[in-house]
C-alpha cells in the first residue's frame, strides 16, 4: 500500500507539474533566482536571460536619499503593452532579486511597495512584456543599512 | 496559522477612475542575516508568495525574497472594480504559514 500511494503522490505531481508548469504564475518559487549574488545571475534564474532593453515606458517613484535602508517605499508604473511581470531588484544587496509580481494587465499597472537597502544601491525595475525584459532604474543613497548589519 | 495579518483598504480614485488599493500583512521579514542581542543569526523567516484575486480572478501572484520591508506593504491600482466586489489576498512563508482575507470594496 505504501508503494501505492507513494506511486500516487509522483504521478500527481508529474500531472500537476505539467498543467501548471508551462505558466509563469504558477511556477514554484525560483529559490535559484533568489539565492543568486549577481543580477545576471538571478535574471537567468527567473528569466533564463539577464539581457535588458532600457525603457522610458517604466516610472519608478522613489526617494533620492532614504535615511531607513529598512523601509525604502518604491512605486513602479508602467505602459508598455502585454505586461507580463514586474520585477524588483536591489543592485548591492548580498542576494539582489527582491521581488517578482506576476501581473494581470487588465486589473493592475501601478505598484507599490517598502524594499530593504543593506546599504545606498540602485534599484533595478525588470518588467516583462510581449516576451521582451524591460529595465529602468534608480539610484537610492541610505544613510542606516537596513540588512541588519 | 497567522490570522487577521493582512489588512486591506480601497478608496476609489474619480480622477483616475481606479480603486487605489492599499495593504499591510504583519510579518517580521527576517532576512536570516540579522544578529539578536546575543550575537546569534536569527533564522529567515520570510514571505514568499503572495496573491491577489479580484470576484476569484488574479490581480497579481508575487514571489518575494527577503528584502521586502517587515510588516509588507502593498500598494495598487484596480481596475475595472466596483463597489460590492470581492477582494482576496493570502500569503505563505518560507515556514509554510500562511493567512488570508478578502473585503468586499466599498
Amino acid at each position: 500500500m505504501k508503494r501505492r500511494s507513494l506511486l500516487q503522490a509522483l504521478l500527481a505531481g508529474t500531472v500537476a507539474a505539467g498543467l501548471f508548469g508551462s505558466r509563469d504564475a504558477d511556477a514554484a518559487w525560483a529559490a535559484d533566482a533568489f539565492a543568486a549574488k549577481t543580477i545576471a545571475d538571478a535574471l537567468k534564474g527567473a528569466f533564463g536571460t539577464d539581457v535588458l532593453v532600457p525603457s522610458d515606458a517604466i516610472a519608478i517613484k522613489a526617494p533620492n536619499l532614504a535615511e531607513n535602508g529598512a523601509m525604502v517605499p518604491i512605486e513602479v508604473s508602467t505602459t508598455l503593452p502585454g505586461l507580463e511581470s514586474i520585477t524588483f531588484l536591489v543592485e548591492r544587496n548580498q542576494n539582489p532579486l527582491a521581488a517578482t509580481f506576476y501581473m494581470s494587465p487588465d486589473a493592475n499597472r501601478v505598484l507599490a511597495t517598502r524594499l530593504k537597502l543593506g546599504r545606498s544601491s540602485a534599484v533595478l525595475v525588470v518588467v516583462r512584456a510581449g516576451g521582451t525584459l524591460y529595465s529602468a532604474r534608480k539610484e537610492i543613497d541610505v544613510t542606516i543599512g537596513g540588512c541588519g548589519g | 496559522m497567522a490570522q487577521g495579518s493582512i489588512k486591506i483598504r480601497t478608496a476609489f480614485d474619480e480622477k483616475a477612475g481606479v480603486h487605489v488599493v492599499k495593504s499591510i500583512f504583519n510579518h517580521p521579514m527576517e532576512t536570516g542575516l540579522r544578529k539578536d542581542a546575543a550575537g546569534q543569526l536569527v533564522p529567515a523567516h520570510f514571505i514568499k508568495e503572495v496573491v491577489c484575486e479580484h470576484n476569484g480572478k488574479p490581480v497579481f501572484n508575487a514571489q518575494w525574497g527577503t528584502a521586502i520591508s517587515r510588516n509588507p506593504y502593498l500598494s495598487f491600482e484596480l481596475r475595472g472594480a466596483k463597489a460590492g466586489d470581492k477582494l482576496s489576498m493570502r500569503w505563505v512563508d518560507n515556514k509554510d504559514d500562511s493567512d488570508s482575507a478578502e473585503i468586499v470594496i466599498g
